[in-house]
């Protein structure tokens, strides 16, 4: 058993720290992400040439050999820097799904110019019924020819608008809700028959709508197997929460740094709010409930490689317990920055929707509580 | 970063389940769920382990100790609470020795601690007083010097198992002039059968005796029992608050807890069904396990960092919190989960040999009294409002 981190870990977590310092400060996001096209794509080569884009990646599929703890310590310095680059869809998710079923044509086709930044992905799953279900799928993939016809409508896909190819699930056999029929495509998002609803989300970041209409897909972009792709999601989505498990840590962090030295400069009654002990414990509390979610973090990323169940439940407890961190963290942030919390000006109400949003992203708490529940008791 | 057991550590693993197995005494594995156990037990299963070279996991081999990494100190306690052992009482082991090891002289260390780890001497704590809890700087027990003694007046309450022990360390005030409260107190002591000492039972809600009010009247003790510098016991005594942190979150105790909570839920009918398909029961025992998770992660992250000799420090404050929440819940929801035959009451009901009760099924009997007892761990240890000012005061720095 080892927690901890290789001297080459270390190194990278102080380059991305340095580099989201730099270039990623409060007022360059936030107009960056206020203003077209949403996000910096010098940014995201700067993330190619330093080899965060490579970083989970094993050497013979041209990565820098390193796993889920890199994407870990990569998020949780994004989370620091409310990061709007898409890594989690492009690098987490689209490299994760070719990392566990693309073929070698695939591989070739997509791993390189994902590490070396040329190719941005999004991940539409969720669909305007489906809330937190992977299994509940409408969009469908009609068998044509040697490829597939896609037809439907995907919700809220994050990181669309920079996208260059979506990973997309839709149903090849059976019905909405089945768990089989379910599979995964690889599609340009310049396909014919794409089009797309483009829109800012209330923590800064952009998604779309994305409608299907007669797309036509070749075979050789599907991903895994027909009808059996709901597995493959599953594992993939683990991974992707266990990132935002990161990401979430690392907001938290800051809130809680922020929320400590404000409390121990504005004065009330003629001393620093931070000497009264109604605040003290709940600041306390927020450390704990900040030093449970590093916890949980390392949890999860170091059972992703679990069997299913045991893994689906690490998964789900993370979530869980960082959705109530998360909860607490940012709302208590706010209290204690009492009026000044509640403004623009101020990154508490920036992280404190970024956190938010984190909490239903890939189901929230009760989802994952009612997963866990049912996984644990057979 | 890697969560795997070394092929090492399962062979240990393996080497301390068979340990258990057979050497773990048939009469304490009966008497390990009856309502009390005695001096004897504990000091049988402290003289097993040190046979076996492991009395003291904790401690560095000079003293005794195994030299065990963290992960196999780990591996023991997991063990040890698979099997349900009897737990080793803190006091000598894992409070006072580590303050011996820090500030005793030579004659003190070799007296005491091979004592203490080959199961001759129990100890128990004289910290609290009747005015002096959670502001246990403003104690009042004295100890002045006199000729070659010190004699000490006064009294000590909460006093666990103060009826077993043969010694106790006691903080007595030996300067009340001193500036500050803290300033002015020392580290002494006392063997129990010294003339004076006079131990009188508290019997808590649950009906049990642990605690105890230990009265000093003219107690004469040599003056070499104090321990380290007069007048810095305060500094010694924080030492042992903190430092005492092995095991603190009873982790691996309170998922065996959580498996019998389980277990329970899966007989015990709601509706004609297993109370665990009760959606609100379930939910609360996964957010349990769950809460429990996150604690066994923490504790693990901040053994790493002790091993690596970066110390835990007042972050063991969240494993007193947190470890003591989880254990006052996981009591709650067992006397939840066994239903009206929560309130049968059978301590002290002779039933030696077996686990028939005369009324209910066997695991609800002890339930409420478990209820009951375990909110004494938010109190004890510094209440968990005094640790939420030492996360405030040491590591927000307010």
């Amino acid at each position: 058993m080892d927690f901890n981190f290789t001297p080459e870990q270390d190194t990278l977590r102080d380059q991305i720290a340095r580099l989201v310092r730099d270039q990623n400060d409060f007022d360059t996001r936030r107009k960056v992400s206020r203003s077209e096209p949403g996000w910096r794509p010098a940014l995201w080569s700067q993330f190619a040439e330093l080899g965060l884009l490579g970083a989970p990646f094993s050497e013979e599929d041209g990565g820098f050999g390193g796993s889920a703890v890199e994407s870990m310590i990569v998020m949780e310095e994004f989370g620091k820097g409310l990061v709007i680059e898409p890594y989690l869809q492009t690098v987490v998710i689209a490299g994760g799904f070719l990392r566990h079923a693309g073929s070698a044509a695939q591989k070739e086709d997509h791993l390189a110019s994902i590490i070396g930044g040329e190719r941005v992905f999004a991940f539409a799953y969720s669909e305007p019924k489906s809330r937190f279900d992977l299994n509940d799928v409408s969009t469908t993939a009609r068998r044509e020819g040697d490829g597939y016809v896609l037809n439907g409508h995907k919700a809220v896909v994050l990181a669309a608008p920079f996208a260059s190819h979506l990973i997309v699930t839709a149903r090849t056999s059976g019905a909405q809700r089945d768990k089989g029929g379910v599979s995964v495509f690889i599609v340009p998002k310049a396909a014919k028959g794409v089009s797309t609803r483009d829109y800012p989300t209330v923590d800064g970041l952009r998604a779309s709508e994305v409608y299907f209409e007669n797309v036509h897909v070749p075979s050789s972009d599907l991903i895994g197997e027909a009808d059996h792709g709901l597995p493959l999601v599953e594992a993939v989505v683990d991974e992707a929460i266990a990132a935002l498990c990161a990401e979430a840590h690392g907001a938290m962090k800051v809130l809680n740094q922020t929320t400590l030295d404000y409390s121990k400069t504005r004065k009330q009654f003629g001393q620093p709010i931070g000497n009264f002990q109604v605040l003290q414990h709940r600041m306390a509390d927020m450390f704990m409930a900040y030093e449970q979610s590093v916890s949980m973090t390392y949890m999860v990323t170091l059972k992703l490689g679990e069997p299913e169940t045991a893994r689906k439940m690490a998964a789900s407890a993370a979530k869980v317990q960082i959705g109530k961190a998360g909860r607490l963290v940012s709302q208590e942030a706010v209290q204690i920055h009492g009026g000044m919390g509640m403004t623009d000006e101020l990154n508490v109400g920036h992280y404190f929707k970024r956190i938010t949003m984190i909490e239903s992203q890939f189901g929230n708490t009760d989802w994952h509580l009612r997963r866990f529940t049912e996984l644990s008791n057979g | 970063m890697d969560l795997h057991y070394s092929a090492e550590d399962l062979a240990f693993r393996d080497e301390v389940r068979s340990f258990l197995e057979t050497s773990y005494p048939d009469h304490l594995r009966s008497r390990a769920s009856r309502d009390e156990v005695t001096k004897q037990d504990f000091l049988d299963w402290q003289k097993i382990l040190y046979k076996k070279g492991w009395g003291a996991p904790a401690w560095p081999k000079e003293y005794g100790g195994t030299g065990w990494s963290s992960t196999q100190k780990y591996i023991f306690q997991e063990e040890c609470a698979r099997a349900e052992t009897l737990g080793i009482p803190p006091f000598g082991m894992s409070m006072l020795a580590p303050v011996l090891m820090a500030f005793a002289n030579e004659k003190q260390k070799s007296y005491y601690l091979p004592r203490i780890i080959d199961g001759t001497d129990f100890w128990c704590q004289g910290y609290s007083e009747p005015g002096a809890g959670s502001d246990l700087a403003s104690l009042k027990t004295r100890a002045e010097k006199d000729g070659d003694s010190w004699v000490i007046n006064g009294q000590k309450t909460w006093t666990t198992l103060a009826h077993f022990a043969d010694w106790i360390f006691v903080l007595c005030r030996t300067d009340p002039t001193a500036r500050k409260p803290q300033e002015g107190i020392s580290f002494i002591l006392v063997n129990m059968n010294t003339p004076g000492v006079e131990v009188r039972p508290i019997i808590t809600m649950d009906g049990g005796h642990e605690v105890n009010e230990t009265w000093f009247t003219d107690v004469r003790v040599p003056l070499e029992n104090i321990v380290g510098e007069e007048n810095q016991g305060w500094t010694y005594a924080k030492y042992l608050l903190v430092h005492e942190r092995s095991g603190i979150a009873g982790v691996a105790r309170s998922k065996k807890a959580v498996e019998r909570l389980k277990h329970i839920a899966s007989i015990e009918l709601d509706r004609g069904e297993p109370i665990i398909r009760n959606p609100e029961f379930a939910r609360k025992v996964a957010e349990l396990e769950i809460d429990l998770t996150a604690l066994e992660f923490t504790e693990l992250r901040t053994l790493a960092r002790e091993a690596q000799g970066k110390g835990a420090g007042p972050e063991s404050s969240v494993l007193k919190i947190k470890g003591t929440e989880i254990q006052q819940r996981l009591t709650e929801l067992t006397l939840e989960a066994v239903g009206v035959y929560g309130a049968p009451y059978f301590r002290g009901f002779p039933m030696e040999g077996g686990n028939q009760f005369p009324i209910g099924p066997d695991y609800a009997h002890h339930s409420a009294p478990a209820y009951a007892n375990m909110r004494k761990t938010s109190i004890y240890g510094g209440s968990n409002e005094i640790q939420r000012n030492i996360i405030a005061k040491m590591v927000l720095g307010l």
